[in-house]
């Protein structure tokens, strides 16, 4: 019997079996933000164990409210400085380095297939895109992580969806992956890796695998894993160059990770995503989806577009093609967060930043702020915004907000109309 | 180890997530103490009062599927905890949630839902309670002079985990 993934990659890294079906990993990747690691760094001072296991392995960033709001999170960013530093932490993102974790640490090239990764954060599964195991855990998990440099899973079972056919104009990752979370419900991959395949994966840029992997956990799902492949490489060239006679040779060795084709999986769903819709949630859970067409004329007060699941550059570049020459609507305001400075200043130079403030959005410093209605961009009760994050729950974004979920461009079109609307009549 | 049982807060829905339980805006908190007064402040439940007596006497929830969905934040299980709440009782749990429970110590106990609509059937009990037997993996809910026990499954290393007080402890002995 073949192995999937995910099961290659558990063999790999197993340290410790202490119960059956209990697998305690060895990781290769811990990550840190301010808001979940403040309580992890505290405990380990009370225990008198003030110790990190591996400071390489260690990546640290504050961004989840960022330049700091108020004394409180202040604090928070303090406590999480003030350990980078004693520890002599070398992969520290501050104030000005700083971006969102899921999008800022794939582009410094932390992440390469075959690895185990943790954070105090629940969309980690975003990395799972580089075909590696990346899991989001609570703060005592981080605890261990940071101490011991291990966590413990149960043994991975594997969804496999088979995203078939090709995607129609207008239609994005981030339609797809709603669609899917439509199909599974937010408790369909529960326990479950979430191993996206298919043409439509093939296609796919490493930005639009990443928002693919960023919502499984909307599902349920513990990792979303896709197979590395020559997009992979290219991505990660920079990183890997030296290790690698070309990218052949890269592509050829990261083939040992795919899924053996005799893998046996928990369930195996297949898409025909040929005639998929632009896609957008109604309700407060990420599984209540339903088309554009269906909502059209939804009025909304805010239009988010960042966050780890869409504020990378391909996103920018699709909603900037879209307002260029445009106006939001005089009852909406927009509100865009490039997701990492690198990618700040990619849109500065291609011209991007200055369509989106013609069109009249507010750009802000990339931070996760807004998306869990920390800053930046928090609704008022009973305002309703049309966001290209990744949960619609009741007072996400703020306390009696409502949140719709929708892709990059369906967020330019909301713009520019102040209601749901159909992106595809504004795409050039 | 913990102390576990006593008064049930019945939670009637599916897929609380955890901004429910705790708001993201009180995140920035960094005690777990601090948290206290913000349990389920923003869930929305006929009949339910997030600083009500019920909310208050609470030592054991009880709800329905895929309890904790959302974020991985291990404040969820805290807020719970600095109320008094160490033992939740659901027909299934979110991952990350489940694992932060039983990482603190705490006990996330799933029953099919056969037998979570028979505790439901205590909710109109005002000395509703529970009482909850580790060693022997049983459950009781007595009220309005009734009884009931039920039998539940808890992965040895789940179990483990509780009885050793959390992760922290369990990990750092033997990694």
């Amino acid at each position: 019997m073949g192995m999937t993934t995910a099961e290659k990659i558990f063999a790999g890294h197993l340290v410790d079996e202490p119960f059956p079906g209990a697998k305690v990993l060895r990781l290769d990747v811990v990550m840190c933000h301010e808001i979940t690691t403040p309580i992890a760094i505290a405990d380990l001072v009370s225990r008198g164990k003030d110790r990190v296991f591996d400071t390489a392995k260690i990546k640290a960033v504050i961004d989840h409210v960022t330049p700091s709001k108020d004394s409180k999170t202040a604090t928070q960013a303090k406590i999480l400085r003030d350990w980078a530093r004693r520890h002599k932490i070398p992969d520290f993102f501050d104030v000005g380095a700083n971006g969102v974790c899921h999008a800022l640490f794939p582009e410094k090239g932390f992440i390469r297939p075959g690895y185990t990764i943790i954070m105090g954060d629940s969309h980690t599964c975003t990395h799972g895109a580089f075909g590696a195991f990346a899991a989001g855990v609570g703060t005592t998990d981080l605890e261990v992580g940071i101490l011991k440099g291990v966590c413990a899973f149960r043994a991975p079972e594997t969804i496999r969806i088979n995203l078939n056919g090709t995607l129609p104009r207008g239609v994005y990752a981030k339609d797809v992956i709603l669609y899917i979370i439509g199909q599974l419900g937010v408790n369909g991959a529960t326990d479950r890796v979430m191993e996206f395949r298919g043409p439509v994966v093939d296609a796919m840029s490493m930005e639009s695998r990443m928002t693919l992997t960023n919502m499984a956990i909307e599902a349920g799902g513990t990792s979303g894993i896709c197979m590395p492949d020559r997009v992979t490489v290219d991505y990660l060239w920079p990183f890997i160059q030296g290790d690698f006679p070309s990218k052949e040779a890269a592509v050829g060795e990261y083939r040992k990770w795919w899924s053996d084709e005799d893998a046996a999986y928990d369930k195996v769903y297949d898409f025909d995503l040929s005639g998929l819709e632009p896609m957008v949630t109604f309700g407060y859970k990420p599984d209540q989806v339903r088309t554009v067409t269906e909502m059209a004329g939804t009025p909304i007060d805010q239009v988010y577009l960042g966050s780890c699941t869409n504020g990378r550059l391909e996103d920018l570049r699709i909603a900037a093609e879209m307002l260029k020459g445009r106006k939001i609507a005089p009852t909406v305001r927009a509100i865009l967060s490039p997701a990492t400075p690198k990618i700040f200043q990619h849109a500065l130079k291609e011209g991007l930043i200055e369509i989106f403030m013609e069109a009249g959005f507010c750009v802000t410093n990339p931070t996760c702020g807004a998306c869990l209605g920390m800053s930046t961009g928090v609704l008022a009760e009973g305002e309703v915004c049309a966001a290209t994050t990744n949960r619609n729950f009741q007072g996400r974004m703020g306390k009696g907000g409502m949140v719709h979920l929708l892709s990059p461009a369906s967020s330019a079109a909301a713009a520019i109309e102040g209601r749901i609307a159909d992106p595809r009549k504004y795409l050039p | 180890m913990k102390t576990f049982g006593g008064p049930v807060l019945f939670l009637d829905r599916d897929d609380i997530n955890t901004d429910e339980i705790i708001p993201a805006r009180y995140l920035t908190e960094i005690t777990k103490q601090d948290l206290k007064p913000y349990i389920l402040e923003d869930l929305k439940l006929p009949g339910f009062d997030p600083v009500g007596e019920v909310t208050r006497r609470a030592k054991v929830i009880v709800t329905r599927a895929n309890f904790g969905c959302g974020s991985s934040r291990e404040h969820a299980p805290w807020v719970l905890e600095v109320n008094g709440i160490t033992v939740v009782v659901a027909e299934s749990f979110a991952r990350i949630f489940r694992q932060n429970m039983f990482n603190c110590g705490m006990a996330a106990v799933e029953l099919p839902k056969s037998a979570i609509d028979a505790i439901f059937s205590f909710q109109g009990c005002a000395d509703a309670a529970i009482s909850l037997d580790l060693a022997t993996q049983s459950l009781t809910i007595s009220g309005g002079g009734k009884e009931e026990t039920f039998a539940f499954e808890m992965a040895p290393f789940d179990k483990a985990l509780v009885m050793a007080g959390g992760w922290v402890d369990y990990a750092d002995g033997k990694y």
